[in-house]
């Protein structure tokens, strides 16, 4: 396994910016998921690495070895598609040992190779199977056995669970993280499923409009977002739009006063981004403590979610935050909240992030 | 709709079964009826017959003019195959896979074939030989080259439409991973391009074989003497004599062309592609 490193890449077609300026090193043995919706850049990222399409600029190294301009058989990458792309006219073994055999390892080693790969994601018995016999799970792993049996230097996923049903899904994701593990396979996996992404990959890169909007750790985007594209698409946020009176302060287009904590950000127009369940919720004239900050409302919708419930509150004409709390036990009174009835929202100062308002860019992490 | 009971879904299948036994009947009668014919005991084909023979098939058997035609429409068709498949498939495979300026135009124009009259196509060649002769000084006209040429333009209609058929259902994935796992532009084609175009290339060479063997209006003018094809011959049969002779080599013709059906159907399903 071998450290991909991408330096700078971009793509245009005509005036379009397909991918811009993306720069990206995944360690040896990481797994960094691409995440962002789609049209985003990131298949294009990953098929830039595969060499399917030519960088207009930028370079990208596998294991020390610039392979840039290199067309995508020589590349050493092992690739699973979305459609998985088996051979048809192949049986199951034969289709993994395609790539050994193009790599000329001789016959005896070849079988044992295949064997063991398929062993692997437990398919030992059906390799005599054709590709059309089997179930889209099956197919899957299929897919994953012939591009690991050649030990790739990275091994890159487009959208591999997509094709698979929910439970099906959780199984396969589950299976694909052990084998990157215990392999210790230099992974870069593209998704437009942020829970996917989350909880797969070490590390996120989430793409917007080809720029790459963070990098970081699923705690680190999540707890710290850079931007309000990555608050709003990694979980859910409140935003409020407002400007950074002090430091510290924060004042709302609503005339909201919040205490925020003092990051050294100079005071001007800002965006606050609240996780709406680090809201609590009170009924007016409960007291509040000196170090919160509070706003009340008019409750405008209750949500029962089971184990959680959510609370939409309207604060002043515009201004709305939802709150996700656990559904409180039937003998709370937050319980007989009903829609039109005043509340008090509370949440603590560090619960507030700062962020540059929308249309101004805003990158790091 | 009240739910159908059991009376009307039998009804509903004896429809369908009734329905198909007669299309089946309609397009199968001429077929019997030429081989019927082939047996009846009489010069003037009338019913119903005095007897049965086999004299007619020893009759047909007997005359080197069906012999050489059977052997010369072969030929023809085997070549025009050969060369037809080959152009045609690189058309089809340009035309799938590459996006250039008018190559909806070229698809268009592939199909003309189909299109103009066999008799007029065969005159217009007629016409082109003649002047290609005296531009170049090489014959054209009653060669087994210029009938082979004019053959193939039959081919390439079909073989145009079946292979771009089995192209546009073939997922560049496909060809995208056989890349990634190492092999080369030209081993990806040999290793799973072509064999995924398989079944349209075998379909499409069956269906210019039977094109180029059974064609008349197209071959009329451009046969010569000593290369009379099959269908020609039986013609100039027919203008001097009106005997079942003709149903015979006819029989014979269907027999050769559907023994070959059912080999071809051995290596690739044709129900399936046709």
């Amino acid at each position: 396994m071998s450290e991909l490193v991408l330096t700078s890449l971009r793509k245009t077609y005509g005036p379009t910016v397909a991918v811009d300026d993306v720069s990206l090193t995944v360690r040896e043995g990481e797994l960094v998921a691409l995440l962002g919706p789609s049209g985003c850049g990131k298949t294009t990222t990953l098929r830039m690495v595969a060499g399917f399409i030519e960088p207009t600029a930028g370079q990208i190294v596998i294991g020390g070895r610039d392979v840039t301009h290199l067309p995508p058989h020589r590349r050493d990458t092992g690739m699973v598609f979305q459609s998985y792309a088996l051979f048809p006219h192949m049986t199951v073994a034969q289709n993994v040992a395609f790539g050994l055999e193009m790599r000329n390892v001789p016959k005896a080693e070849a079988e044992k190779r295949v064997a063991d790969a398929l062993s692997l994601v437990r398919l030992g018995h059906l390799g005599e199977r054709y590709p059309r016999q089997l179930s889209g799970g099956q197919q899957q792993r299929v897919a994953l056995a012939r591009a690991l049996v050649v030990n790739p230097g990275v091994f890159l996923l487009d959208e591999p669970l997509s094709n698979l049903d929910a439970k099906l899904r959780l199984e396969v994701r589950v299976e694909i993280r052990e084998l990157q593990r215990r392999l210790g396979l230099t992974t870069v996996f593209v998704t437009h499923d942020q829970e996917e992404a989350l909880t797969l990959a070490d590390r996120l890169v989430v793409m917007a409009n080809g720029v790459v909007q963070q990098v970081g750790t699923p705690e680190e985007l999540y707890e710290s977002p850079a931007n309000l594209f990555v608050a709003g698409f990694i979980g859910r946020s409140n935003v409020l739009a407002g400007r950074l009176v002090s430091p510290g302060r924060f004042e709302s287009r609503g005339g909201l006063a919040v205490s925020v904590p003092a990051d050294g950000r100079a005071a001007g127009p800002a965006a606050l981004a609240l996780r709406p369940e680090r809201l609590t919720l009170a009924e007016p004239g409960a007291p509040v403590a000196p170090c919160m900050n509070s706003a009340t409302g008019k409750l405008v919708l209750v949500t029962y979610l089971g184990a959680t419930s959510e609370y939409r509150v309207d604060l002043r004409g515009d201004e709305v935050l939802t709150a996700t709390l656990p559904t409180p036990p039937a003998s709370d009174p937050l319980r007989r909240l009903a829609a039109g009835d005043p509340v008090t929202l509370t949440w603590p100062a560090d619960a507030c992030r700062l962020l540059a308002p929308d249309g101004a860019h805003d990158q790091g992490g | 709709m009240p739910a159908a009971g059991p009376g009307r879904r039998w009804l509903g299948r004896f429809a369908l079964r009734a329905v198909a036994t007669v299309v089946f009947c309609f397009m199968f009668l001429p077929v019997f009826f030429v081989a019927w014919i082939s047996l009846f005991d009489q010069q003037i084909v009338s019913f119903p017959p005095d007897g049965y023979t086999f004299a007619w098939y020893a009759n047909a058997l007997s005359r080197p003019e069906f012999a050489r035609g059977f052997v010369t429409s072969f030929q023809v068709a085997a070549v025009a195959t050969v060369i037809g498949v080959s152009l045609g498939a690189a058309a089809a495979y340009a035309i799938v896979r590459f996006r250039f300026a008018g190559s909806g135009t070229l698809n268009t124009l592939l199909l003309g074939p189909l299109v103009v009259p066999g008799i007029v196509a065969g005159t217009a060649l007629y016409v082109y030989y003649v002047a290609l002769e005296n531009a170049l000084d090489v014959d054209f006209r009653a060669t087994l080259h210029g009938l082979v040429l004019g053959h193939v333009l039959l081919t390439i209609p079909w073989t145009v439409r079946l292979v771009s058929a089995s192209l546009v259902g073939l997922d560049r994935a496909m060809e995208e991973a056989a890349a990634n796992l190492g092999a080369s532009p030209l081993t990806v084609f040999r290793r799973v391009t072509l064999p995924m175009m398989r079944p349209g290339l075998v379909a499409a060479s069956l269906f210019s074989f039977i094109q180029s063997f059974e064609n008349l209006e197209l071959s009329l003018l451009l046969v010569g003497p000593g290369r009379i094809t099959l269908p020609v011959a039986m013609l100039n049969y027919l203008e001097f004599r009106i005997d079942p002779t003709i149903a015979a080599v006819a029989t014979m013709q269907i027999v050769i062309i559907g023994a070959l059906m059912l080999i071809s159907d051995r290596f690739v399903k044709l129900s399936r592609i046709v």
